[in-house]
């Protein structure tokens, strides 16, 4: 199998889907003439032209109801919302409008669109530009929301959002761009909904999405050395979660550590603390642990982001905890 | 119903527009006993006073065209084509509604007669017919989309925005501001910048035209002129309709805020009245006629009333269905 950046991954993965339906579009601040703030789109412009694939202005409400609205008639677009953080300035259409229609018209109505947007996390950009904020597309019925850690796993599902017939919001990391891994070919589309096990361990589950999975592989590796045995599970899909990838994990390894870099009130983690709490309880031999940034906005400053986000020494502190 | 630029209405399309607008009325007027007799539950916004608008714009549009609407919706929908008893049953939250309940007067949604949607949000559909009409450019479907919208509205930012890509794209769009005078209790002169919505066509390069909302010889010319310029490619246009929303911002509206007066001066402009006056008078169509209209229009919406009112109620075994596309429903 070929190896691919993560961003080159998305780039391919754009390509293949233009090619294979003329339906497929691309609209988003500096999606086109510049091939993307950070190269993900390049040579869609050339290569299918200027109605298929534009520049934006800087209006996200606007982004995201161009989305929900060429959906609506025909198309299977894709927009780009710089950042997550942006999110905010476009929720009303995605989470107001686009959640909605399939439901409010009984079906007769389909929203095809894929968002993506990027968490830059870790890499310095500050309180407004570095959020992560699944969690307010994650609570909508009718959204869908993904986020791959892997060049492979951002190929299989971006296409499979693109190729879905619901709003899927498909979250990218910044600091996985220029990670090199292994890419599947033109067929290759990940089922969205579904949770990899990323490393196999019979004493603890690690659950964890988009950029966490290489620190809690590192984390697994490093307490594999301990004799701890980690099995990492990378849910891929924030929304629909996997209630069964989550609850066969537990059930192998009946302890459970979730991580996110969100802040610890109502993020994911609690809900996947709730799904186990709810019908796995008495698997359990410890304790559910969540291992997530604290209830402030992010700084800045390096010190700052490292001291915000959870590193592998957080994730392999709270394994240790449950196996004292 | 298409009446070209500057060609003269025939007495055929103008008693067509006169059905459709009577129609409308009286289902409105319906509308408004059912809400007080506690049928139709939920909130309920007429559009008496505003049906020209209506007529006019969805009578210039053809099969394929596809328009957005408001919280204020009703008119749009029957000037539409959409069957009147499911409308009223939807109204009446009844299963057999055009939504199945789920939507009443406020979200209703008919695809099949080209309603992408009413919309709950003030301003919520713009943006999604500036979305519906870049499909349409980059289809070729040579499909015109209407997005209907309130004065209030106007001050919405995703209005803005969607104007400004709108004209940036040439996109076959028409923006039609029912500039009724109010925003909820609110009115005009205390929330618009502007006397009229359509001065602000120029700031976003765009084709704007203020028009008496309550005429429907002028709105339909104007609407004629905004679809051949969005079908010929030659970007979208902003339409000010200048009317007067007779009854509150929703049935049950103590309306204290209206000026002494008020709707008695804009009686004088009612838009059905005036088009009964030029049917008689340029048209030479008799009076029984003219009544013959407003007897089938009443017929109508009663039989809708009555046959919905018989149909059972929404249930809550489906609300399940249709959260996502491609589950069973």
């Amino acid at each position: 199998m070929k190896e691919l950046k993560f961003w080159q991954a998305i780039n391919e993965a754009m390509h293949e889907e233009f090619a294979r339906d003329d339906c497929v579009t691309l609209s988003g601040i500096d999606a086109g003439t510049p091939g993307g703030a950070f190269s993900a789109s390049r040579g869609l412009l050339e290569r299918f032209g200027p109605l298929r694939v534009r520049d934006t202005p800087i209006s996200e409400a606007a982004i995201a109801g161009l989305g929900v609205g060429a959906a609506m008639n025909g198309l299977r677009p894709i927009v780009e919302i710089m950042f997550m953080d942006f999110l905010s300035l476009a929720l009303e259409q995605l989470a107001g409008q686009g959640a909605k229609q399939h439901f409010m018209s009984t079906g007769r109505l389909r929203v095809p669109l894929t968002v993506r947007t990027m968490c830059a996390a870790g890499r310095n950009a500050g309180p407004q530009h570095a959020g992560s904020l699944e969690t307010w597309v994650a609570h909508i019925p009718g959204l869908k929301v993904v986020w791959p850690s892997t060049p492979g796993d951002v190929k299989g599902l971006l296409k499979a959002a693109i190729r879905d017939d619901n709003p899927v919001i498909v979250i990218e990391n910044l600091s996985l761009w220029t990670a090199k891994g292994p890419v599947g070919g033109e067929d290759h589309v990940i089922e969205i909904g579904k949770s990899e096990v990323k490393r196999a361990g019979r004493d603890v589950t690690l659950v964890c999405v988009g950029s966490m999975v290489q620190r809690a592989l590192a984390a697994a590796g490093e307490l594999s050395a301990e004799g701890i045995e980690v099995e990492v599970l990378d849910l891929r899909t924030v929304s629909p979660l996997d209630r069964e990838g989550i609850l066969a994990s537990v059930a192998r390894t009946h302890r459970l550590v979730i991580a996110h870099d969100a802040a610890k009130p109502f993020g994911f983690g609690a809900e996947v603390a709730a799904i186990v709490a709810e019908e796995a309880l008495t698997e359990l031999d410890a304790p559910i642990r969540r291992v997530t940034a604290p209830w402030a906005p992010l700084g800045t400053a390096p010190a700052q982001e490292l001291a915000y986000y959870p590193g592998t020494e957080d994730l392999k502190a709270a394994v240790r905890s449950l196996l004292g | 119903m298409n009446i070209g630029h500057n060609a003269a209405p025939t007495r055929e399309q103008l008693t067509s527009l006169y059905r459709t607008m009577l129609l409308i009325r009286r289902f409105e007027e319906q509308a408004v006993r059912l809400v007080n007799e506690q049928k139709m539950p939920g909130s309920t916004h007429t559009c008496i006073g505003q049906e020209a608008i209506a007529a006019g714009i969805c009578g210039a549009l053809r099969q394929g065209d596809q328009v957005l609407t408001t919280h204020r919706p009703h008119g749009h929908f029957i000037a539409m084509g959409v069957d009147l008893k499911a409308l009223t049953a939807e109204l009446m939250l009844k299963q057999t509604g055009i939504n199945r309940g789920r939507c009443g007067s406020m979200h209703l949604v008919d695809p099949d007669h080209g309603i992408l949607g009413a919309n709950g949000v003030v301003g919520g559909g713009v943006p999604l017919a500036v979305g519906a009409a870049y499909a349409a450019q980059v289809r070729g479907s040579g499909q015109v989309i209407v997005t209907f919208f309130g004065d209030g509205a106007s001050s919405q930012g995703g209005c803005h925005e969607a104007m400004n890509l709108a004209s940036l794209w040439k996109l076959p769009v028409i923006f039609v501001c029912e500039n009724n005078g109010y925003a909820e209790m609110t009115p005009s002169t205390a929330h618009i910048s502007v006397s009229n919505i359509a001065l602000r066509a120029p700031g976003y390069g765009m084709a704007g035209v203020h028009v008496d909302g309550n005429d429907i010889l002028a709105i339909s010319e104007v609407a004629a002129e905004a679809v051949r310029r969005a079908r010929a490619g030659e970007g979208p246009t902003l339409i000010d309709c200048e009317t007067l929303r007779m009854r509150g911002h929703f049935e049950g509206d103590p309306e204290r805020y209206r000026p002494e007066g008020q709707k008695s001066e804009w009686q004088a402009r009612d838009p059905i009245a005036r088009l009964a006056a030029v049917l008689s008078k340029r048209f030479d169509v008799p009076a029984d006629e003219l009544e013959a209209i407003d007897r089938a229009a009443t017929g109508a919406v009663a039989d809708a009333a009555r046959l919905a009112d018989a149909d059972p109620a929404a249930t809550g075994r489906d609300i399940l269905d249709f959260v996502y596309a491609g589950e069973a429903a």
